[in-house]
């Protein structure tokens, strides 16, 4: 993605909120959403313009789930395997869905189209097995549903 | 009963502010804004609210702590961040009902004496994060955030923070870390958040389903709150319902109605044959007692704790040994690795009970997990290390035969 674009949210973000550190987190979750990653360049532009150590920076990207240095496919998929949906058959989903994308949990397909995580729980329970891809909701899943979605998005 | 936290859900447009305030909404913030500050706090003490994100705490003492403390500004945070495996009330709220939050937080902002609140709400609720974003900006046009509200010379704003993945940052003092731009790793305490928080300000942190008993309590006053439910902790609860049962979802009742009621009248039932409960999420220990009330004092005296309400309901198809493998590796995943016993306790129970699925265990590794239960309860620094524990030590204790047939000969 190009790097414009990070750069203009960037500003954005420090321009309403200011270019503190408490502004850190806020800004890059703007990066990983318009790029999909948090790319070097983008580290830097940060420690110039928050004035926080890149270190730091790496500290708290590695903290979180949801932000990455690694480029990502185009499609996220995070299914989610903790207890009420393990309790509602999300390994055999995941098994599903490994064996359509052809790749394991945690990698990225070759092409950049998809990236496979298994995630804790989404908040979504009560319609388990459920997953997102990128931010779309996908509920009470099934074999079938599953290889549907997952044919729908190879195209 | 009468509905309370989920009376506007099912209506149409509920997220918008006119829906909103045509059934009275943003009246409880008047009468606020024609009290003193401490008639509203001693309101809510009278109420007896404890706090619905897990801890049970007194929300009325915590707003008084709170307001009471020298330091400026202070501030008042709403932990959206519903993260406990088995908890999805809090999006329901914010889905459906956002000006509730935000008239509630609004209230808290008055009574404990601040102009900044905060809602930090996890990064994966996207629609939850699109309606809260445009209930703000109508509360704003309306004249109820911003400044000089309705005209009585308070101000006050909200500003949004996004998570980003992480469980423990539901923790509060883990979510203050990561406000501020820190890993979210949890402090140890004191100092309490209502001390130094924020920024090292006083800070009020509480959750959505708490908040949201607020207005009502203001309109209808605390007394009649307080009689609402189990006399020690009243009210009207979420209990998330979930795992092997016929209609799981989210069920709005007073505290203190029987386990068994809730999963036989409202949930349809067990799916298959009852085994055990989690009654408290997969921090909390398991249960075979179907007759056990649902509310803080009785869970804990059965062994276990009501946390968030998350009910998750287990069959006897399920192997004990694979909800213990599972809750022992999601904790393993989410310990934020600051202390050692919590790493380490976590990553070697993970490798212990993983051989124990595996039909490799070693007899007297059993004990060895309760000892180690024992000792991060006592001893880890946050709630997430101190339960992390819970659901596999209450495994061994309640079902040793499953973990003993996988003994390796
Ligand atoms: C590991 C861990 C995770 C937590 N996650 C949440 C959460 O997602 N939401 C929440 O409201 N409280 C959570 N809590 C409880 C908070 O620390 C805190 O007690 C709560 O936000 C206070 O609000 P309340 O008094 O209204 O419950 C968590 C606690 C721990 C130890
Ligand atoms: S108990 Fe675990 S999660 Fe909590 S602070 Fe210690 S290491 Fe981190
Ligand atoms: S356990 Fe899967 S969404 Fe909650």
């Amino acid at each position: 993605m190009s790097t414009a674009l990070w750069k203009t949210k960037v500003d954005e973000v420090t321009k309403q909120r200011g270019k503190a550190r408490e502004t850190l987190l806020p800004c890059l979750e703007a990066i990983q959403e318009v790029s999909g990653y948090i790319p070097q360049e983008a580290v830097s532009y940060l420690r110039e313009n928050l004035d926080v150590p890149s270190v730091d920076i790496y500290g708290v990207i590695t903290f979180y789930g949801m932000l990455t240095t690694k480029e990502q496919g185009k499609y996220v998929i995070r299914l989610c395997n903790s207890l009420p949906c393990y309790l509602n058959n999300s390994e055999n989903m995941l098994e599903v869905i490994e064996r359509e994308l052809g790749i394991k949990a945690g990698e990225t397909s070759p092409d950049k189209n998809f990236t496979l995580e298994v995630v804790p729980c989404l908040g979504l329970c009560d319609k388990a097995p459920a997953m997102m891809i990128n931010d779309k909701i996908y509920e009470n899943l099934t074999e079938e549903s599953a290889k549907k979605i997952i044919a729908e998005l190879k195209g | 009963m009468e509905k309370i936290l989920t009376k506007n859900i099912d209506k149409p447009n509920s997220q918008d502010i006119e829906v909103y305030l045509a059934d009275g909404g943003y009246k409880a913030l008047e009468k606020v804004l024609t009290l003193k500050p401490e008639e509203v706090i001693d309101e809510v003490k009278k109420s007896r609210l404890v706090g619905r994100g897990g801890a049970a705490f007194p929300v009325g003492l915590k707003w008084s702590f709170t307001s009471k403390e020298d330091g400026e500004p202070k501030f008042i945070v709403c932990n959206a961040d519903e993260g406990e495996p088995g908890t999805f009330k809090d999006r329901v709220i914010l889905r459906n009902d956002p000006h509730l939050l935000l008239e509630a937080i609004i209230i808290g902002g008055y009574a404990i004496g601040t102009s900044h609140g905060y809602i930090y709400v996890r990064g994966e609720y996207y629609p939850e994060i699109e309606v809260l974003e445009k209930a703000i900006k109508q509360a704003k046009e309306k004249g109820y955030l911003g400044n000089n509200i309705l005209r009585s010379g308070f101000s006050f704003n909200i500003q949004l923070y996004k998570g980003a993945g992480s469980y423990v940052c539901g923790e509060e003092t883990a979510l203050l870390e990561s406000m501020e731009g820190n890993r979210g790793s949890p402090d140890c305490r004191p100092p309490f958040p209502a001390q130094s928080g924020f920024l090292g300000k006083p800070t009020a942190v509480n959750n959505v389903e708490t908040l949201a008993n607020i207005p009502a309590i203001i309109i209808n006053g605390g007394n009649w709150y307080s009689k609402i439910g189990s006399p020690g902790s009243p009210g009207p609860k979420l209990f998330c319902l979930s795992g092997q049962v016929n209609k799981p979802g989210v069920y709005e009742l007073p505290t203190g109605i029987p386990l068994r009621e809730l999963i036989e009248n409202y949930g349809g039932g067990v799916r298959g044959e009852f085994k055990a409960v989690l009654p408290g999420g997969v921090s909390s220990s398991l249960l075979t007692d179907l007759d056990v009330k649902l509310d803080y004092k009785s869970i804990a005296k059965a062994g276990s704790m009501l946390g968030s309400g998350a009910v998750i309901v287990i069959n006897s198809d399920t192997s004990m040994i694979d909800v213990a493998k599972n809750t022992i590796d999601f904790f393993a995943h989410e310990s934020c690795g600051k202390c050692s016993v919590c790493r380490e306790g976590t990553r070697r129970a993970r490798e212990i009970i993983t051989r124990f699925a595996n039909g490799g265990g070693r007899a007297e590794e059993l004990d060895l997990l309760l000892e180690l239960g024992e000792v991060m309860y006592d001893t880890a620094c946050c709630g997430l290390g101190q339960v992390a524990m819970s659901a596999t030590t209450s495994a061994i204790k309640l079902f040793r035969d499953e973990f003993e047939q996988k003994v390796r000969e």
